[in-house]
């Protein structure tokens, strides 16, 4: 979700107390959250602009769960707030050291399953795994790096697919799926052995259906799959995330169509 | 050009001694010296116990990526990587002339570099030696003794290198491993409000680049025939040039000369660099021994650097390093100067024209124009070679047709001065330290012969995947007991 939405989000947020007895509320750190029937925790706050950090979960898709970033309490339980439908005068920790460092160590196991190096990284700046990472106040990997053999698909003459950034959000495959109805990636293999395959006679990027302008170019979180021939464009400082968190400037997604962000 | 003390021919009856780590260097290196019951060196070895392995893994990586990633091998010349890179990358998108912007925005952050590079190498790690003597206490003969005694000279050093670092900044995002360079141009250009910035210091940097120089030619008089000896050996010297042979540090054509100054080889093009340089190896050392082929590994070794740019060059375009330059070249009486101890004073001539050079490219309307980038047809090989400040440094990629790095070979600064070093460093053992017994200062004087040519050590190293090594089983009495050898072919053999 862009920055103008949140922050609009944000200013229309604020609960009116005509309205606020008609409507159902939970509390989010304390804040009272309206929700409508069918919202998540996650639709709900974000409508108020409040932020929940997220990877897997995009607006526009169903709701994945997978990355278990967003993970809340709600009255002692941990859920996910994006799959978990908002309950009437719930009580939600979005914020508390618990879940933060619930948070930290889920970021740093996907950091260490892949091969996420920031500093040479043409995604940083504008990664919202990056972004994420320090919104939630990690400041280092701290578990063993797999280290993982990975190679880059850049047989496609526009896009290059980088595998060791891949964190199997799904959010290409929803978009080949649902949206480009062209079923291009899934998902392959199960617990550690997952990783993310092309649906092609080669298994390459090259030779499936994929165009540069599908939907499903312009959703990664991370810097998996990128345009070619292009990259570091953008000065350091005036990068996405250069100059306001995640919890301000919203997801990389809904920068995608400026493709240099 | 001798090579005498390069391998003893008993070391096991010899006495060991090790100078590890060399200090103030960049770099972790080390230096073993062989002495006989006599106290006569009988071998010494500058050796390199880094590992890097750059060439290897950007292999895989896509091209767009490696002026940010190469960079990463070294953090106080990462901008000479990331422009020699940058130059590769060029060719590779077919790029063939950047736009005014573009070249001079990159020039303007290769002066930058080369102008904190050789301050910080010259104030923070060599000028203990040079103002101190290289016997002095090794308490005092640091950058805090300098402070102490001399702290007009060292604040100067701290602001020359801190400026030239804002410079970096400003063209490349950070002052350490930015991302201004891209294959075709720049990702900026400068603002108003940035040439002011700069613009604010230049006089005063200037200044103190004259005083720099003014200073080594002080240090350099106070013993001149000492310091034009000591470590001096004749070699061959390899820098870029500029078209019409000014001195050059970010574009030009290769000139080698030999030690009487003879051409061997002049404005040669430098995407056909190993059509002259070839690379030796040697089984004890990490760092290639790169030679001019015409002449061969046993004698074509050459040095590259300050020393051999100001030797080279036919003139510099900064009329106050110009100036110094002529008075620099005199002192060869029309020969190349062989001096090591030289490079010091070369170097800082390097500084003043750094200096001058920012202030003319800050005074160009081109380096706030908007045109960053030019492409064209697709290449699948790039070759890049600039002057960094540690001397001639050579990028060269070969890509597949998506674009991904198949190839790379790097020949760095430091790799090119490995024989000159190791020939440095056994001149002073031959003439300082053989017959006495060995103490911390003259020890020290290997490390300062090793100093004067400013080694990146970090950047220079290479190593095949399958290392050959000897484990020796000794009893208590050093008796060999047992020997196992492993072959780079990776077979093991016990050879007892």
């Amino acid at each position: 979700m862009p920055a103008h939405i949140l922050e609009q989000n944000r200013e229309q947020g604020t609960m009116n107390p005509v309205t606020m007895k008609d409507k159902k509320t939970f509390k989010l750190d304390g804040k009272a959250i309206e929700f409508e029937d069918g919202d998540t925790i996650m639709d709900a706050a974000l409508r108020a602009g409040e932020y929940i950090p997220h990877l897997c979960h995009n607006p526009e898709f169903t709701p994945h769960g997978s990355c278990r970033v967003c993970i809340v309490n709600v009255d002692c339980k941990q859920v996910s707030a994006c799959t978990q439908p908002a309950i009437e005068n719930s009580e939600v920790d979005n914020s508390s050291d618990e879940i933060m460092a619930n948070r930290r160590a889920l970021l740093q196991m996907l950091f260490v399953e892949g091969n996420h190096i920031c500093p040479g990284c043409e995604k940083s700046g504008a990664c919202q795994l990056q972004a994420v990472a320090y919104y939630c106040n990690m400041l280092s990997s701290h578990f063993t790096h797999f280290f993982p053999q990975r190679s880059v698909d850049a047989s496609h003459p526009d896009t290059a697919i980088d595998f060791n950034r891949c964190i199997l959000c799904e959010l290409c495959v929803r978009a080949s799926r649902d949206v480009d109805h062209k079923n291009i990636f899934a998902i392959d293999g199960r617990g550690i052995n997952s990783h993310l395959v092309i649906n092609s006679s080669s298994g390459k990027l090259g030779d499936s259906a994929f165009t540069a302008s599908d939907k499903a170019a312009h959703v990664c979180p991370v810097g998996a799959i990128l345009p070619k021939h292009k990259g570091y464009e953008k000065p350091i400082g005036e990068r996405l995330y250069d100059k306001q968190p995640v919890s301000i400037v919203g997801d990389v997604a809904a920068y995608e169509q400026d493709e240099d962000c | 050009m001798s090579t005498d003390l390069e391998t003893a021919s008993n070391p096991e009856n010899l006495e060991r001694i090790v100078i590890e780590p060399v200090t103030r260097v960049e770099g972790h290196g080390k230096v073993t010296l062989l002495q006989d019951k006599n106290k006569h060196i009988r071998q010494a070895r500058l050796h390199i116990v880094e590992f890097r392995g750059f060439e290897k893994f950007i292999q895989g990586r896509p091209y767009w990526e490696l002026p940010v990633l190469v960079q990463r091998l070294c953090g106080i010349c990462p901008v000479s990587h990331h422009l020699v890179a940058a130059k590769a990358t060029d060719m590779l998108v077919g790029a063939r002339q950047l736009t005014p912007t573009a070249e001079k925005i990159r020039r303007l952050m290769h002066f930058g570099q080369t102008l904190q590079s050789h301050a910080l190498h010259f104030f923070h790690l060599c000028s203990p030696d040079l103002l101190f003597g290289f016997d002095d206490e090794v308490r005092h003969r640091n950058i805090v003794g300098v402070i102490e005694d001399h702290p007009e000279i060292a604040k100067q050093g701290v602001l020359l290198r801190k400026y030239g670092q804002e410079v970096i900044r400003l063209t490349a995002g950070k002052r350490i491993h930015g991302t201004g360079a891209i294959p075709g141009g720049v990702n900026k250009s400068l603002s108003h409000e940035e040439v002011d910035y700069l613009m604010k210091d230049i006089d005063q940097i200037i200044a103190w680049s004259i005083d720099a120089v003014a200073l080594i030619k002080r240090i350099f008089s106070e013993h001149y025939d000492y310091h034009m000896a000591f470590a001096t050996i004749d070699s061959n010297m390899l820098s870029l040039v500029g078209s019409d042979g000014a001195f050059d540090i970010y574009h030009g054509d290769l000139r080698a000369r030999d030690k009487n100054g003879n051409t061997i080889f002049d404005h040669a093009d430098y995407t056909k660099y190993n059509e002259y340089i070839k690379e030796g190896v040697k089984n004890w050392s990490y760092m290639k021994f790169p030679f001019i082929d015409a002449i061969g590994a046993e004698n074509g070794w050459y040095r590259v650097g300050p020393l051999a740019r100001i030797n080279n060059c036919d003139f510099i375009g900064t009329p106050l390093a110009e100036k110094e330059r002529i008075e620099f070249m005199a002192a060869g009486n029309g020969k190349p100067v062989q001096s090591a101890l030289a490079y010091h004073w070369a170097r800082l001539i390097e500084l003043l024209h750094c200096a001058e050079s920012i202030k003319d490219l800050l005074q160009d309307a081109d380096i706030s124009g908007s045109e960053l980038i030019n492409k064209g047809e697709m290449q699948n090989t790039g070759i890049g070679v600039i002057e960094a400040p540690r001397g001639t440094l050579f990028h060269h990629y070969e890509i597949d047709k998506d674009g991904i790095v198949t190839r790379a070979n790097l020949i760095v600064s430091t790799t090119n001065n490995n024989q000159a070093m190791n020939e440095s460093i056994r001149q002073v053992a031959s003439q300082y330290l053989d017959g006495n017994q060995l103490t911390e200062p003259l020890l020290n004087q290997i490390v300062v012969a090793i100093r004067a040519y400013d080694p990146c050590l970090s950047c220079a190293t290479h190593a095949m995947g399958k290392m050959p090594l000897e484990i020796c089983l000794v009893d208590e009495d050093d008796k060999l007991v047992d020997r196992l050898e492993k072959r780079a072919t990776g077979s093991i053999t016990r050879t007892i």
